[in-house]
């Protein structure tokens, strides 16, 4: 069953594109508003090799991941901070939410005159989005932590190092977890956006060019290698955690 | 007697305001001497976790006195090892390493720490599920790790609050005897919180019975049964005395608890 279901994924995607092929070719859905799947598929060939995709490709990731590591280093102290201090938590915690549901790209002119139009910017504007739901996911995992295991700690006389490392880390990883993947498919989408925006950059760049270009089906291709990008950040997650989780074990 | 390494003097605790608030342990005052086995019994809501938490140092904010070996308790004492009445395995961990980890905090060696750990998973019938993590064990199973994971680090003094409740009649009593075997051959000092009569009987050398909210000592009785108690004893009938004159004391406590809480519905 288990192995059946990405198959099924798959197969699902594969159907999906064939119908809209079908009703591109019938003309139900207009060909200048989809490109058919085909045309997609074959521009995929196209721009890696007529729009150095490789290097925006690393681009973007590099920006996502210099931001992903900003953002973790930020984000998961700020939740233990918050978790730890009930006044500050009480304070800022509906600010913090407030910061994750904000539109934050629509500041981008602001950002680009403190920092200049440039990578740095980009990243910089990616940790904004992202740093949010990292903090909130830290705080909600750390809160959840049942109280009985903090008692087994208390009794066993951890100092706060060992509490920390033994026993709310590994209770609140899944919740941090989740929040990093919020926080990098917030901060990718926050990146690409702005790099979109300002015409600076990697894969969003690309984008505008080719929809300016009215390059539908190279527009489209562009955006799969978004994906690309997403899928791999997601992967990689998932093996940091199933690391992590047996390590702690 | 021997001299009392655990005190509880005049204990009282309140939740709550002075308005609105319950008197969970009122005016408490026992002591177990060294390598005794003391049981504390009482109805469901009578206090008995409460006094659980004190005694373990984990509750402040109290009236009266605890102390360990002649020192005021305040907060958990390095001699207690505590083996809680709600879950308490750590998901994260398989079975082997929950039980070794009182042994990983001192830097036991890893080999050494999994082998010593390996005799007290065998001890709570466990052999064989070292690997898998809690998820997958039954309620009995993960309390038996629980109980495991605090014998393993041998503390001096034993406070367990109601650790066999989730067990089924038969490990419930296979498992009390391992248990008192280990604490007569440690000359362990026990304080077990129960709210079984036969568990109290067969192990303990004191039973203390509380009264129903505010909880008191109600009476303290002394089992005057020999050791080791084998099935033998469980069904002479001075044990069944002594569960007889224990369930008259705790009918009546019992049914106050209910009848408050009638009181309450209506
Ligand atoms: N943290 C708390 N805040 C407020 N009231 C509490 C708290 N903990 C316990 N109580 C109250 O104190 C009383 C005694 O609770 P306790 O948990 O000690 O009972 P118990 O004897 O352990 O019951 P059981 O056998 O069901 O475990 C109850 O009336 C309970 O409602
Ligand atoms: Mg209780």
């Amino acid at each position: 069953m288990i192995r059946l279901a990405p198959v099924f994924g798959l197969v699902t995607l594969i159907a999906a594109g064939l119908a809209l092929q079908g009703l591109i070719a019938i003309d139900v859905v207009s060909r200048y508003v989809v490109p058919p799947p085909s045309e997609v598929l074959a521009a995929l060939g196209r721009i890696v090799v007529e729009e150095q995709v490789p290097a925006r490709f690393l681009l973007t990731s590099a920006e996502t991941f210099a931001a992903g590591l900003l953002i973790l280093t930020a984000g998961v102290p700020a939740g233990f901070w918050l978790y730890h201090s009930r006044p500050f938590r009480r304070a800022f915690e509906p600010w913090v939410a407030a910061w994750a549901a904000a539109p934050l790209v629509l500041a981008y002119p602001l950002f680009l005159v403190l920092f200049g139009r440039s990578s740095i910017t980009i990243v910089i504007l990616g940790v904004a989005a992202g740093t949010a739901p990292v903090i909130l996911k830290t705080v909600e995992g750390l809160a959840a932590t049942r109280t009985v295991l903090i008692d087994v700690g208390r009794s066993l006389r951890l100092t706060r190092g060992q509490m920390f490392r033994k026993i709310l880390f590994p209770a609140a990883m899944p919740a941090i977890f989740t929040g990093l993947r919020l926080g990098l498919t917030f901060s990718l989408i926050n990146i690409v956006g702005v790099e979109f925006l300002i015409n600076l950059g990697g894969l969003g760049q690309l984008i505008n060019e080719l929809a300016e270009r009215y390059d539908l089906a190279g527009t489209y291709a562009a955006i799969g290698f978004v994906l690309l990008a997403s899928m791999l950040f997601f992967v990689c997650l998932e093996h940091i955690e199933r690391w992590l989780r047996r390590a702690y074990g | 007697m021997a001299v009392p390494t655990l005190t509880v003097e005049h204990v009282t605790k309140r939740f709550g305001t002075t308005e609105f608030g319950v008197t969970a342990v009122e005016d408490f005052t026992f002591d177990v001497a060294e390598g005794e086995f003391v049981s504390v019994i009482g109805p469901s809501g009578c206090g008995k976790s409460t006094l659980f938490h004190i005694i373990g140092g984990l509750t402040g904010d109290y009236q009266g006195r605890v102390t360990v070996g002649g020192e005021t308790v305040n907060g958990p004492h390095p001699a207690i090892g505590m083996v809680f009445q709600e879950e308490s395995t750590f998901p994260w961990r398989n079975v082997i390493d929950n039980v070794a980890f009182p042994l990983e905090l001192r830097g036991v060696s890893r080999a050494e720490r999994l082998e010593r750990a390996l005799h007290y998973v065998t001890m709570v019938g466990l052999r064989g599920f070292e690997q898998r993590y809690p998820a997958e064990l039954s309620g009995g199973m993960r309390q038996r790790v629980s109980i495991a994971r605090t014998l393993a680090a041998q503390p001096k003094i034993l406070l367990m609050d109601e650790p066999f409740a989730s067990l089924d009649e038969q490990t419930r009593l296979l498992l009390g005897a391992k248990v008192t075997q280990i604490q007569q051959r440690l000359r362990q000092t026990t304080l077990l919180i129960t709210h079984s009569l036969t568990e109290a009987v067969q192990l303990s050398d004191r039973i203390v019975v509380m009264t129903f909210r505010p909880g008191r000592v109600r009476r303290i009785v002394e089992v005057r049964l020999p050791r080791p108690r084998g099935d033998d004893i469980l069904t002479s009938p001075e044990f069944g005395r002594y569960v007889a004159e224990l369930w008259v004391d705790l009918r009546e406590e019992a049914n106050r608890g209910l009848d408050a809480a009638e009181h309450l519905a209506t």
